[in-house]
């Protein structure tokens, strides 16, 4: 178990309260002008070495991301924005950093505004997290009026703003492209890349933008070293990380744990166990709603890190755990998260649009034990159809739970669903798209 | 995508009030100079609080020429995300998370007491004019499953029984107090913390 010094997040839990006075006792704006001293180059060095990762989910080398941020301020101004567009399911763990520890937020906000040239900062809230929202609103005044951001902020030199912009309700907005859409006042649909944010991104300016674990996470990576960091954890997936773990558990809760925690101690140390021991556990989610199930037998040793997940053929993502137990319907729990991105889906790409609605259908079916075997397969065929052929990752993001749960627990679903295919029956059924071939004119 | 249904019934004219219509104008400054449009989001916000809790045809046109952008771009806002109501709703609007890691834990227990307690359908108005309800998405607060946001507010860790309670107190007027129903502060553990214990203890 990692160590409680080791814990970036000490006041995840709002043991000290979220004000200025606690934030600073904690270590928060110490010194912050010793950072800035020390320079540009400097920073995105050290969070190099810290081999930080997104947090947002795809997990990209934050200190080159923000290497890509144009080494000149041309005719256009640069732009920070900030992710907090929470809503894969599974995932609050930037919550709690919002209304508990808002103050790593701006920090970090500050620095990495300075290390990309921006003098700007959108953090893009979504718009359930009101109450967040207004908790990040007061540090943010306490930081104005402390001269900590704003004007030559904390006597750096350097001018610094933060604006809070409100989502309403929209999961594709997370996407970061379909974020800058909807900043600039449009529905969020997503654009195509390349152009990429980091040269024409908000208002055609160069843009970045990261998740609000990561950019909380900078001032300390700073504060106690890139080494210290990467320390944690093992090669390109170092450090620690906040834990959501939900589902059947005892207790649920997030939780700060190093890289590479044993997913089993996660849910057994941490979360008080599986709901009906650990023998009852069919199947989690490791990394939010849009990563693929794991079964069982790999949740017994698998690590939580990037590079572990990926080579059991699933995520980290958001690091959201989803447990679900034998009491549950697996395929149900599937067909509520199909429904999900049926509802979310922006509808700009036809795969995605028709496709997400066809996925929900066909597993509500499987549910009930309607559809026929067949289907299964085509269903498989469908979520391929899907994957990759749309401008943004929700394409993946919608097809790979469904993928997971048929190359998981396939028997599952055949012995449920065992009828012979419709047109075998010599069923009539008036709406079966391949009723034509029942005639015989067209067979 | 959701669909959405625009009121029938919609008033003639809408103007934000003087406070209201400061707050838009200090919002429009957050942006830069001719990128006024980005504040169209917070305005149709501000409008929906003003007019209990919906936004009618009449606000998007006033916020359209107050933008100076097309009518139809704010339509077009107004109609592709969620939480902008276009329909009135109750002046306690509850909104229960029934995506899977809140369903796994009971949610659609609270959609039937919905159901019996408020209305029969969604976003159907109660007989008492107060409330009305809605199945919504992730909320994003899995680890306090299951969960109701009333207005602005989310209502955590609920049961059947505790969340019967709640729209008892609403329709006697009071007002229930939001957060943990099971008595937890945060998103820690429940009894079995163990980590940062020496901030707890401090």
């Amino acid at each position: 178990m990692l160590k409680d010094e080791d814990r970036i997040f000490q006041n995840l839990y709002n043991d000290f309260g979220a004000e200025l006075d606690s934030a600073k006792k904690r270590g928060d704006w110490l010194e912050t002008k010793e950072i800035f001293n020390k320079g540009r180059s400097w920073i995105i060095e050290e969070i190099k070495t810290s081999q930080l990762r997104g947090r947002g989910g795809a997990g990209f080398p934050t200190g080159l991301k923000w290497s890509f941020a144009p080494k000149e301020v041309g005719s256009k101004p640069h732009y920070l924005v900030i992710n907090a567009d929470e809503s894969e399911p599974g995932t609050c763990k930037d919550r709690d950093i919002l209304r508990f520890e808002p103050h790593k937020l701006i920090e970090g906000c500050l620095i990495a505004s300075y290390a990309v040239k921006a003098h700007t900062c959108y953090i893009y809230i979504r718009g359930e997290y009101f109450n967040e929202g207004q908790k990040l609103q007061k540090a943010i005044d306490e930081a104005y009026s402390n001269g900590l951001i704003g004007k030559n902020a904390s006597s750096t030199g350097w001018d610094f703003d933060i604006f809070i912009h409100y989502g309403a309700g929209a999961y594709i907005c997370g996407e970061e492209t379909a974020l800058l859409e909807s900043l600039e006042g449009n529905k969020g649909q997503p654009r195509l890349k390349p152009p990429f944010p980091a040269l024409i991104g908000l208002y055609g300016c160069p843009t970045i933008i990261n998740n609000v674990e990561t950019i909380a996470v900078v001032p300390t990576i700073l504060r106690r070293g890139g080494k210290w960091f990467s320390s944690l954890g093992r090669e390109k997936n170092t450090g620690t990380k906040i834990f959501c773990i939900s589902g059947n558990v005892n207790n649920p809760c997030n939780v700060e744990e190093e890289m590479g925690v044993p997913l089993k101690d996660l849910i057994e140390k941490h979360a008080g166990g599986v709901v009906g021991g650990w023998d009852n556990l069919k199947a989690v989610i490791p990394g939010g709603s849009s990563m693929p199930l794991l079964p069982r037998e790999v949740c017994d040793t698998i690590k939580m890190d990037f590079d572990a997940c990926v080579e059991n053929k699933t995520g980290l993502g958001t690091a959201g755990i989803v447990v679900i137990n034998k009491d549950q319907d697996i395929i149900k729990c599937m067909a509520r998260i199909a429904r999900f991105y049926k509802h979310e889906s922006c509808g700009q790409c036809t795969p995605c649009r028709e496709g997400s609605g066809w996925m929900w259908r066909m597993l509500e079916r499987m549910a009930k034990g309607e559809a026929t075997r067949d289907e299964v397969d085509m269903l498989m065929d469908v979520t391929k159809q899907i994957e990759g052929h749309t401008i943004c990752a929700f394409g993946e993001g919608s097809s790979w739970p469904v993928q997971g749960l048929i190359r998981n627990f396939k028997d599952e679903i055949l012995e449920r669903n065992k009828y012979d295919p419709l047109i075998q029956r010599k069923k009539e059924v008036p709406y079966l798209v391949d009723q034509h071939l029942l005639e015989k004119e067209n067979a | 995508m959701s669909l959405k249904k625009i009121s029938k019934n919609q008033p003639d004219n809408f103007e934000f009030d003087s406070k209201n219509l400061e707050e838009a104008e200090k919002i429009i400054t957050n942006y830069p100079k001719g990128k006024q449009k980005s504040a169209v989001m917070a305005l149709l916000y501000i409008a929906q609080k003003q007019n209990n809790n919906w936004i009618p045809l009449s606000a998007m046109k006033y916020i359209a020429k107050m933008l100076d952008m097309p009518y139809i771009k704010v339509y077009e806002v107004a109609t592709f995300y969620s939480m902008y109501n276009l329909t009135p709703v109750g002046d306690y609007f509850f909104q229960v998370c029934t995506t899977t890691p809140c369903m796994i834990r009971g949610a659609y227990k609270l959609v039937d007491v919905c159901k019996k307690k408020i209305s029969e359908n969604e976003s159907e108005i109660s007989k008492n004019g107060k409330s009305s309800w809605m199945e919504v998405e992730c909320l994003g607060a899995c680890v306090n499953s299951p969960m109701v946001q009333i207005n602005d507010d989310y209502f955590e860790d609920l049961d059947e029984e505790k969340f019967s309670k709640i729209i008892d107190q609403i329709d006697k007027n009071q007002k229930p107090e939001p957060g943990s129903y099971r008595g937890r502060l945060s998103s820690e553990p429940e009894n079995i913390r163990k980590t940062l214990l020496s901030n707890k203890n401090a």
